[in-house]
């Protein structure tokens, strides 16, 4: 069965300062419908580049990206950013509008009427589970972290892509509301039918969320499997990535009774 | 003197309408054009460091040029201009007053809203930026909706600056003839009417308050997305504008303007002249405080009707001649070649307001010394203090270079103030004027010309080149001409640098009418 993959990274490789900085190296990465993929990756390992390249925030130096079958070079930056939902570090959002401004402001940029953005920001409130009455007009001050992130994943959401990317959307939260955002937002994933790719830095995050998980380190894709491949694999630093999760699986196993009767 | 019920209380607020009317169009016209070049300027330079320091710099530069110094530079920069338009094009263009004041405030305003909008706008989060990348927003939508609006706050501090110091520096725009709040200080300063100086000042400082607090009013509607606010303080503003226009409109066009030097003998004289138009049923107004440079241009240029001028002053100023010839065929000279320039010479005043070293009579004794001559070889241990123009002048280099005079000090003063200063011995000589009521008031004593230095200094009354063929003008001014006597002029000038409510332009004018007999 060949389906072309939504998302297709082929031989891709960036580099900054005049070549010096090598940040993406000969990168291949193949993501069908669906799918929901983790980079997981320390600093200074390329994954940010590397989801950049995809609606060009970054321009590629080498190789070849394609979204839903198209060369992304070949396409307008402005409209192929509005076709794909990007989630930012901590939210991103506009200090000075509110949460439907927020929320409103793709389907704005592309002209939708009014009627049918505030119908759409209703629906995503309810979809992020965020109280339409009460948070409607309130800024992003006025929102704890996870509200703001649950804006920040609505955002992304309102212009319906089929494609979301997200920037470690959770990484800056306490961990009670980024393990229920996390859930949250894989239901989204499958009742919406999208496609995701998602960075992160924890992979205990990475191996609960995701279909497949991608390993970077200097710039290459050092790994690239479904938890259980991995766990298969050989790779030395994958191996170490795995063993923190592996752990705290076990000690919690160990202390915790196995009946959830806490 | 009761404060509250002095007279030039209700005199000064009589002028009001005129003078705040005028302060804040020009204000206004200053700010629209500043924020129109420098708003467009900081958002092409935020991206751009070389540009960007090089407009922060040049706009620098501009701020340390003292206000009046950019005012005054803007006049011969636009007379120059006008003249070359007037040679390639046929059109020409007023460089008085308003214009040249509007180009100089403008410049003044741009550093604090280039500064202010460069800083807002380089302050916004760069994960703000990102993320209005990441929506799909072009740069000019990421301008428009995202970056502008956060660095509104920033903006709108740099742009109440520029309103405060505009505002302020406007009152400087007088002696370039534009009519400001800055007529009560010059005049007040001039006559010594200090109700017309505090006046001017707490007009101008309620101005600026108030229109501060109205541009705060729309800067938090806008950053709280109040549309009351912001609708108030812009029909505060609105309203501003629109209620110092009205009494402009229903001016007539055809008033007669009487234009004034900066010294309190113009303003009287001025107030004289405005008087007997009014009198004969023409609508007058004056423009006092103007420089003695400008204000000739200005008549040649239309843009004032009349004034009185010294021929002394027209003769070595304006026509550059160094020689020095009798009083009669002096003017009738002057006369020819005014004629030419289509400025007719209506006639003498009858006194003449001459330089003269002035020193005390009691040193003056003791010293024995009697004429200029006398003087020259005590100079050297003594210092002298002029007006602000008076060493510039070629009088002076013709009296230095007829007496071999050498001061140990040269000092530039207030005129006013000048007098107080040789009676107090701050100074030892000054370069007063004959016509001056203070030289009796200190008992000074007039130094004697035997070499004829000076040349004479007879007030004479000019007409503008439009007004050559106007005899009801004429006819209006003609019982002045010949009248007023030295002693008379003498006395008005004392009377007018006194500090109460008869001390006022228009009253000493009332009374200097009724002493040279005029009904």
């Amino acid at each position: 069965m060949s389906v072309t993959p939504l998302i297709a990274y082929a031989h891709v490789g960036k580099s900054f300062d005049g070549g010096r900085v090598v940040a993406v190296d000969d990168v291949s990465l193949e993501v069908t419908q669906g799918e929901f993929v983790a980079i997981v990756g320390g600093s200074g390992s390329g994954k940010t580049t590397l989801l950049r390249l995809a609606n060009r925030l970054i321009e590629a130096d080498r190789g070849r990206i394609a979204i839903e079958g198209e060369d992304v070079s070949q396409l307008d930056p402005i409209l192929l950013r509005r076709r794909i939902g990007y989630v930012f570090q901590s939210g991103g959002l506009f200090p000075h509008l509110s949460v439907t401004g927020n929320i409103g402001i793709t389907p704005r940029l592309l002209g939708w009427p009014q009627a049918e953005i505030a119908a759409r920001i209703d629906e995503l409130l309810d979809l992020v589970q965020l109280d339409r009455a009460q948070y409607r007009d309130r800024l992003p001050h006025e929102l704890s972290g996870g509200q703001r992130q649950r804006v920040g994943v609505a955002r992304a959401l309102a212009a319906k892509p089929r494609i979301v990317l997200m920037d470690e959307p959770f990484g800056a939260l306490d961990p009670l509301t980024r393990d229920a955002l996390g859930d949250d937002y894989r239901r989204l994933h499958r009742s919406l039918g999208l496609t995701t790719i998602m960075i992160t830095h924890d992979m205990t995050e990475a191996l609960l969320l995701a279909d497949r998980v991608a390993v970077m380190r200097a710039g290459r894709l050092l790994a690239l499997g479904t938890p259980a491949e991995l766990s298969a694999g050989t790779d030395a630093y994958v191996g170490e990535l795995l063993r923190t999760p592996r752990r705290q699986a076990e000690r919690l196993g160990a202390l915790l009774p196995r009946d959830g009767a806490a | 003197m009761n404060l509250g019920t002095d007279p030039r209380w209700s005199e000064a607020l009589g002028h009001l309408g005129d003078y705040l009317g005028s302060h804040v169009r020009v204000s206004v016209a200053a700010l629209a054009l500043g924020l129109a070049v420098s708003l467009p300027l900081a958002i092409i330079a935020r991206n751009r460091p070389l540009l960007r320091g090089a407009l922060l710099g040049l706009a620098s530069v501009v701020q340390t040029v003292p206000g009046l110094a950019l005012l005054a530079l803007f006049y011969p920069l636009l007379l120059a201009l006008a003249a070359l338009t007037a040679a390639w094009f046929g059109v020409s263009f007023s460089a008085f007053g308003f214009l040249p004041a509007v180009l100089a405030l403008a410049l003044y305003s741009m550093l604090p809203v280039l500064r202010n909008t460069i800083t807002g706008l380089s302050g916004v989060d760069p994960a703000v930026l990102e993320a209005a990348q990441g929506v799909g927003m072009t740069p000019r939508q990421s301008l428009t909706m995202i970056e502008l609006p956060l660095a509104l706050p920033v903006m709108m501090a740099g742009i109440r600056t520029a309103a405060v110091w505009v505002i302020g520096t406007a009152t400087l725009s007088t002696p370039i003839g534009q009519t400001s709040l800055g007529n009560y200080i010059f005049a007040g300063l001039q006559t010594q009417n200090w109700v017309f100086v505090l006046f001017g000042c707490i007009a101008a400082a309620v101005l600026a308050l108030v229109v501060d607090q109205l541009l705060a009013l729309i800067e938090n509607g806008l950053r709280t997305r109040s549309r009351l606010r912001t609708a108030l303080g812009g029909l505060g503003i609105a309203a501003l504008i629109a209620a110092t226009l009205v009494p402009s409109l229903g001016r007539s066009q055809s008033r007669y303007v009487v234009g004034a030097k900066t010294f309190t003998e113009q303003y009287v004289l001025s107030a004289l002249l405005a008087q007997r138009l009014q009198a004969a049923g023409l609508s007058a107004t004056t423009r006092a405080g103007l420089g003695s440079s400008v204000i000739f241009d200005a008549l040649t240029a239309g843009d004032i009707d009349v004034y009185v001028d010294y021929s002394g002053t027209l003769w070595a100023n304006q026509f550059h001649r160094t020689d020095i010839r009798p009083r009669a065929e002096l003017l009738g000279e002057l006369k020819t070649t005014l004629a030419q320039q289509n400025i007719t010479l209506l006639g003498e005043l009858g006194f003449e307001n001459a330089y003269a070293l002035v020193m005390p009579r009691r040193r003056a004794d003791q010293l024995g010394i009697r004429s200029i001559a006398d003087l020259a070889s005590r100079a050297p241990t003594m210092s002298i203090a002029g007006d602000y123009e008076f060493f510039s002048r070629p009088e002076w280099a013709g009296i230095q270079k007829a007496y071999a005079l050498s001061f140990r000090a040269q000092r530039q003063m207030q005129p006013d103030f000048m007098y107080a200063a040789v009676a107090s011995g701050e100074v030892e000589v000054i370069a007063g004027y004959t016509s001056d009521g203070l030289i009796a008031k200190y008992d000074l004593v007039v130094l004697e010309d035997n070499r004829h230095a000076i040349p004479p200094y007879d007030a004479i009354v000019l007409l503008s080149p439009k007004r050559k063929d106007d005899e009801t003008l004429k006819a209006a001014l003609q019982p002045l001409l010949g009248k007023i006597g030295i002693a008379d002029m003498r006395e008005a000038n004392l009377r007018a640098s006194g500090n109460d409510a008869s001390s006022s332009p228009d009253a000493v004018a009332r009374w200097l009418w009724e002493k040279i007999g005029g009904r």
